[in-house]
């Protein structure tokens, strides 16, 4: 097995990105910045209900428009177009209905696409999509989960009379008995409002058809290329390798840019069924209802706590609302997987029982946005634990320092189902101790408290799985690819251009690869160009998604810079007659003991253009390395956050005074990038804790579809972030030794808030519930208002 | 409202970036459109089109706008600027190597707004780091979590001379 090996810079510098340097220009390439000649516009036509049934559409008055090509419908696309079903073979009783990319006899939410309308310009397809006439018969909708699951509801999808999608169940140890004998028992209630990711460029996609090779190009705004090359081929009947799917620069993804969407692909079914280059660039109102949602989810939790204040159980109930359907490709399944698997994972204890309950509701499709299910494990765990150190009269961190698990206990086969081979919480707990003075935090809050202030302190510790293997899709037949790859080629002039099958939205992934490989063969940073993002261009990979880009990317781009370095080892040797042991690359020169003997460029011009010069040797001047984790489901992140907040009693809002975040993740290989991750991440986290919430009537009507009504974090609302890295040594099984962490911040910054301001309501006899943590449930947590 | 009949077009002159543009616009046409589809100035982001998100500011007589809100015809005889001029003019160099050097960019699709608000706000003295967080509440970014932009903004306020 390859183990971490020492790496120089560029790797662990912090750089700012490459591609930044044409971004502050304003000169970024995004999908909405060009118009394919002789291109149609599309509007859609989106259901203004929640459920009922499509009786007629009449498009007659929208075809005679002038400027309008095309109206399609769901009958127009089905000659050339499979639907999907979100399914995985690892939970083979997943209810996952069949999909159409467009709504063919029922509507499921307001906002589903129905009809597209094709024009000239966006402004005539929205006029006409006006114009397009669907005569509906309203069904009963259910939009809260409780009411989809309580009795008598009427039923979304014929398969799933119950509305529940996916029952999981899981028991390890004996529960009945810990709760029996435990000292203590707390037992909280949550509920986690719907949110979503909202980059700030929206989708967006062109695709281009060529009738006569059946060839499909399609440029969008999303993470996983590779992925979405393999869906439109399949779903369209087009063979892979004549379809390409490129990404130009991509403004944020989160996950909304992770999964297949009937718009886009029946965007792909308008340019196939026209001949002509289709382009359709979401607005933010539509974005609203079709993006993908996530976190609806409604939870009660017990902890059992014995005498000398040890954790015995942990006992958890979820209820996660998905809307309408299961997610596709990647299912449905994964959320509840995370929450149960994560339930008081930092912690040492004997038993769990965990149910989880997928259900159905008239509402957008909701799946995964950046740290899938584990804000709502992270949340549960902590507030239990929070709760189980008051019931046991113990400070929280110190009940924590009794729990956690230490070096001895691993790898860790936890109760929840989860075995941990590494994580580092004595580490990050030594270094949250150093970074901050928590004895001054806490007599500042009891001086705060005795002279009136509502101050509250949460502190809780996390785990981030990240850089996942190939089980849990692979296995469960799902085509999202574990691998990455890099190939790199030496250029004439002694440059490097690599192509990575990583992606880019922004967290950097991009320069680490960059870095990595000038540190893998030996040349100057900026003689390294990285291509992503075009599948045309790369090896397949997974792209973007559970925080993976660099611990597997990265790690391909080091093997095929090492190949790449001996090559050019050996080529330089065969032209210097020496030993290419004796031989080392350093800053675009290949030196031996006594100096630099020859520039890269003189070897790669000369193996370019006088390949005869190497005595019979083929020089390549190009390698290629794919990396995939075979040797376990994850690589696991640790590390704590702590809030501090104050409350205003009088109006029930939050001011956040601190975030602290420590983490670690083996190594990092740009400091800089990972900081400003995290500190993004942890913004996330704040949001959903205090402000961001998609509402919806009972009928299943969005409520906040403007970027007035979902309120995201603005700067004047965030405090600093103070990011502390725990040191531990480079995770064992890879050369570079790292895990992922681009959702480290967001799966513990709403837990730590959450906890921060119970603590600060606790005085006043007050606690809340639900989050986000708005004015009105602070109020009413308090008693003030009713809830 | 359905626009099933062509409303007349309107000519409109503007200056734009220094040059002189003499255009013919729908009255329905939004700001923002004009610039990036008719003048291929696509620096300008549309990220709302609301009046929230800030992505598509621009200078428009000298004070930041929302060009979503403005429409084409409403710039007849207003002068512009787009990041791309305010790029090619030099003065928001410093304020751009800082957010690269402070990695205060991540996806960069609201940064040409948040740079153009920038530099009014230094122009108006403000370098204290919470004033310049409520200077910025305009201005969305789902990436940075805004520290790292305050942290920019805030060293090159602190090094122009303001009086």
């Amino acid at each position: 097995m390859t183990e971490p090996v020492t790496i120089d810079a560029p790797v662990g510098v912090p750089l700012p990105t490459a591609r930044s340097a044409r971004l502050v220009n304003g000169a970024g390439r995004f999908v909405a910045d060009a118009r394919p000649a002789g291109g149609l516009e599309v509007a859609f036509v989106r259901s203004a209900h929640a459920s009922a049934r499509i009786l007629s559409i009449d498009a007659a008055a929208a075809r005679a428009m002038p400027g309008v090509a095309a109206v399609l419908t769901a009958a127009d696309l089905a000659p050339i177009l499979k639907s999907f079903r979100g399914t995985h073979g690892a939970f083979p009783d997943l209810v996952a209905p069949r999909q159409t990319a467009l709504a063919a006899d029922i509507v499921r939410w307001s906002g589903e696409p129905v009809a597209l309308v094709l024009a000239a310009s966006r402004a005539v397809a929205e006029d006409a999509a006006e114009l397009v006439e669907i005569d509906y018969d309203p069904l009963p909708a259910v939009a809260d989960p409780r009411a989809a699951v309580a009795e008598g509801a009427p039923a979304i999808h014929p398969e799933a009379p119950d509305n529940v999608a996916l029952t999981l169940i899981h028991e390890k140890g004996d529960v009945d008995a810990a709760f029996a004998q435990a000292a203590h028992v707390a037992e909280l209630a949550f509920s986690f409002g719907r949110v979503t990711g909202v980059p700030l460029e929206t989708r967006g996609i062109v695709a281009t058809y060529e009738a006569g090779e059946r060839r499909l190009t399609v440029s969008m705004s999303h993470q996983c290329p590779h992925q979405m090359n393999v869906e439109f081929a399949g779903l369209l009947g087009l063979d892979v390798e004549k379809v390409r799917v490129s990404c130009l620069d991509v403004g944020g993804g989160f996950g909304v840019k992770q999964q297949l969407y009937g718009d886009e692909l029946a965007v792909c079914a308008a340019a196939m069924l026209t001949g002509r280059p289709v382009r359709f660039i979401a607005d933010r109102l539509e974005s609203m209802v079709s993006d993908i949602h996530a976190r609806e989810h409604v939870v009660t939790g017990r902890i059992a706590v014995d005498g000398e204040g040890r954790i015995l159980a942990f006992d958890i109930d979820d209820l996660f609302a998905i809307g309408a359907y299961s997610q596709y490709p990647r299912s449905s399944a994964g959320e509840i997987r995370s929450v149960i698997g994560l339930a008081g994972a930092p912690y040492r204890f004997c038993a769990m029982r965990g149910r989880a309950r997928v259900v159905f509701q008239n509402k957008p499709p909701s799946g995964h946005y950046r740290g899938v299910g584990h804000p709502i494990g992270c949340a549960v765990t902590e507030g239990l634990v929070d709760a189980g150190a008051a019931a046991a009269g113990i400070d929280p961190l110190e009940f924590r320092r009794i729990n956690l698990l230490t070096a001895a206990d691993l790898p860790y086969a936890s109760p929840n189902g989860t075995t941990f081979p590494r994580l580092t919480f004595p580490q990050c707990l030594d270094a949250l101790e150093k970074a901050v003075d928590l004895p001054a935090v806490h007599r500042d809050v009891a001086a705060g408290r005795a002279e009136g202030r509502c101050l509250g302190l949460g502190i809780v510790a996390f785990v981030e799985q990240t850089s996942r293997g190939s089980g849990f899709y692979g296995d469960g037949g799902v085509a999202v690819s574990s691998r990455d790859s890099c190939t790199i080629r030496l250029e004439p002039t002694g440059g490097l251009r690599c192509l990575s099958s990583v992606t880019e939205q922004g967290q950097g992934s991009e320069m680490g690869v960059t870095q990595i490989v000038a540190a893998a063969v030996g040349v100057p940073l900026e003689r390294v160009e990285v291509v992503t993002g075009d599948t045309a261009a790369t090896a397949q990979g997974g792209g973007t998604w559970g925080s993976r880009c660099l611990a597997i990317g990265g790690e391909a781009a080091w093997h095929a810079g090492r190949k790449l370095r001996t090559e050019i080892l050996e080529l330089a040797g065969s032209l210097l007659q020496a030993d290419p042991a004796t031989l080392r690359l350093m800053d675009g020169a290949i030196h031996d003991a006594s100096g630099a003997r020859m520039s890269l460029a003189d070897l790669a011009v000369t193996a370019h253009y006088r390949p005869h010069a190497f005595g019979g040797r083929h020089p390549q001047l190009v390698q290629s390395a794919d990396y995939s984790p075979l040797d376990g489901p994850f690589r696991a992140g640790s590390g704590f956050q702590l809030s501090l907040v104050e409350v205003d009693v009088e109006l029930g809002s939050v001011k956040l005074l601190r975030h602290v975040v420590v983490h670690e993740a083996g190594r990092i290989v740009n400091p800089l990038l990972a900081d400003e991750q995290i500190r993004g991440a942890v913004a996330q986290g704040l949001g959903s804790a205090l402000f961001e919430e998609l509402t919806f009537d009972a009928e299943g009507q969005p409520l906040a579809t403007t970027l007035a009504d979902y309120r995201l974090p603005e700067a004047s609302d965030l405090p600093d972030i103070e990011v502390v890295h725990a040191k531990a040594p480079p995770i064992p099984g890879s050369a570079l030794g790292a895990a992922g962490l681009g959702e480290a911040g967001t799966v513990g910054a709403a837990a730590a808030v959450f906890n921060a301001v119970n603590d600060a309501l606790a005085p006043y006899g007050g606690r809340v519930s639900a989050m986000p943590l708005t004015m009105g449930r602070i109020l009413a947590g308090l008693g003030r208002v009713k809830g | 409202m359905i626009l099933t009949e062509p409303v007349a077009p309107v000519t409109i002159e503007t200056t734009v970036n220094g040059e002189t543009v003499r255009a013919v616009v729908s009255p329905r046409q939004s700001l923002a459109d004009f610039l990036r589809d008719d003048l291929g100035l696509t620096g300008t982001r549309i990220g709302c089109e609301h009046g929230v998100c800030g992505t598509c500011t621009v200078v428009f007589d000298g004070r930041t706008a929302r060009s979503c809100l403005l429409l084409a015809v409403q710039a007849d005889g207003a002068t512009i600027e787009t990041i791309e001029g305010a790029t090619r003019s030099g003065r928001l160099a410093s304020l751009q190597a800082a957010f690269r050097a402070r990695s205060a960019l991540q996806c960069g699709f609201c940064t040409a707004g948040v740079l153009l608000t920038a530099a009014e706000v230094i122009e108006e003295g403000v370098s204290d780091p919470t004033a310049l967080r409520h200077a910025l509440s305009g201005n969305l970014c789902r990436c940075t979590g805004y520290q790292a932009i305050v942290e920019a903004i805030a060293k090159v306020a602190a090094g122009t001379p303001h009086d």
